[in-house]
């Protein structure tokens, strides 16, 4: 029986093997950002009102690049075979895989959120942490149905943009509540609605998520 | 009953009892959906309010309940897939996805035509447009997921996963216009309680509604045949049915 943990482990294990992955949809993420304040206007104003939707666009995009990747080395390796095969339920291994996608691609996006809001002109606020928690709480949603689509293309030769335009659509209600949280914010409106609405998208995708997309692994063997 | 049921869900005999009823399906579409059309679009008095322009719900309204329906019906054909595997559910969601995003994109372009001179406006950020639109990316998306794999047994297993989690759009949709502060107006047909709509308007509608679900019903029959055909065409009755129809 192999716990979350101890799949989360081997996970890190592989990260640390591999030292530049982590850095590169942080480097996706700055330099859209970068793009976007050059192809604007020199000091509009209006960039820090699209910041929001900026920053979650792009954190968002930096994210599904790297969901290509998260079977598909478990599946060429014979890894992902072997859960299977092994006891112990393969839900808690589709779970430590998004929660290790996470912690390596999302988390540190979050981060960089706040630094990269500044460059475009919001001010640290209300509308700030707004954006900060709304990320916290949706980027997680993002690491739960990217992975189970994901799953759902790990056999294929040439998942390439599928895999985007499989997820893009589900995810459209984070990123309209996650920007409408930041805009109630700063118009000096009470914001907790819609993040109170991703918390309970997040919490439907927590339970539900691991254990479909693990479903949608085993077909790839069937 | 229950032993012709099971008849059914075997392929070669779902191939022959479709055989025989889609015409039928196809003749009562076209009535109804020609007199509902003809009644909708000469017989009905014009609106008080919006002239002879409110008569495009006679195939916007029919487009938008049928975009709804049909993806219910992948999601309810997806579950019977991966539950019993059932190769007729399995062929089910590929024949239901193209025809449900072809009355979606109808529904959506209906509506864009009738906002034009309503409110002024091609399109509106507006909850009901929006996830109407997702909708049609959703139906996109399982469109080529399917045509991605070579194992078509894998493929629908994949769509029936991805139309099941999709669902959740599904009474976003019905009900963004109650939710949200919409432009969309509010139903005045589908709804509990007594219509909102006189019966010389509503009555057209109704049968219009018919006729387009048959319509659908009919496509969805035809493209499931088709389906079936690919899947089966290494199977005895596939090879005996297309030696019968060579020699006639």
């Amino acid at each position: 029986m192999i716990s979350v943990i101890q799949h989360l482990a081997r996970e890190f294990r592989v990260a640390a093997r591999h030292k530049t992955e982590w850095l590169m949809p942080l480097l996706f993420f700055a330099m859209v950002t970068v793009l976007f304040a050059l192809g604007s206007k020199p000091g509009d104003p209006r960039l820090a009102e699209m910041a929001p939707s900026v920053l979650w666009v792009g954190a968002l995009l930096a994210a599904l690049l790297t969901l290509d990747r998260l079977f598909r080395g478990d599946l060429d390796d014979g890894w992902l075979e072997q859960v299977f095969v092994a006891p112990g339920a393969p839900t808690t291994y589709a779970l430590a895989k998004m929660l290790s996608h996470w912690l390596l691609t999302g988390l540190p996006l979050v981060l960089l959120a706040m630094p990269l809001g500044l460059l475009l002109g919001m001010k640290a606020g209300q509308g700030m942490n707004a954006l900060l928690i709304g990320l916290l709480l949706g980027t997680p949603i993002l690491s739960l149905l990217g992975g189970f689509a994901a799953a759902l293309t790990v056999g294929l030769p040439r998942a390439g943009l599928l895999l985007p335009i499989l997820v893009l659509p589900i995810l459209s209600p984070v990123v309209i509540f996650g920007s409408g949280a930041v805009r109630a914010a700063n118009a000096g409106l009470d914001s907790s609605g819609p993040i109170y609405f991703l918390a309970a998208l997040l919490t439907l995708g927590l339970t539900l998520l691991p254990w479909v997309a693990s479903v949608a692994l085993r077909n790839a063997f069937d | 009953m229950w032993t012709w049921f099971h008849r059914l869900a075997s392929p070669p005999s779902f191939y022959q009892f479709s055989e025989i009823v889609s015409p039928w399906v196809l003749l009562s579409a076209l009535g109804l959906l020609g007199y509902g059309l003809f009644a909708g679009l000469w017989m009905a008095p014009p609106d008080y309010q919006q002239g002879d322009a409110f008569r495009i719900i006679y195939v916007h309204v029919p487009a938008a309940a049928l975009s709804l329906s049909l993806y219910t019906g992948m999601a309810v054909a997806g579950i019977i897939a991966l539950i019993w595997r059932m190769k007729l559910a399995e062929s089910a969601i590929a024949a239901l996805a193209p025809v449900g995003a072809s009355f979606t994109a109808l529904a959506l372009l209906t509506g864009m035509l009738w906002g034009k001179p309503m409110w002024g406006a091609w399109w509106k950020w507006d909850a009901r447009l929006t996830s109407e639109l997702v909708l049609l990316f959703l139906y996109l998306g399982i469109i080529g997921l399917n045509s991605a794999f070579v194992d078509r047994r894998a493929a629908a297993r994949a769509c029936a996963l991805l139309a099941i989690v999709g669902a959740v759009n599904v009474p976003i949709v019905k009900y963004s216009v109650d939710w949200w502060n919409s432009l969309h107006q509010a139903s005045t047909i589908l709804k509990f309680g007594k219509p909102t709509i006189t019966p010389e308007m509503g009555i057209p509608l109704y049968i219009s509604l018919a006729g387009s679900y048959l319509l659908a019903g009919y496509a969805v029959l035809r493209r499931m045949q088709n389906e079936l055909l690919l899947r089966e065409r290494r199977a005895n009755w596939v090879s005996k049915l297309l030696s019968e129809q060579k020699q006639p």
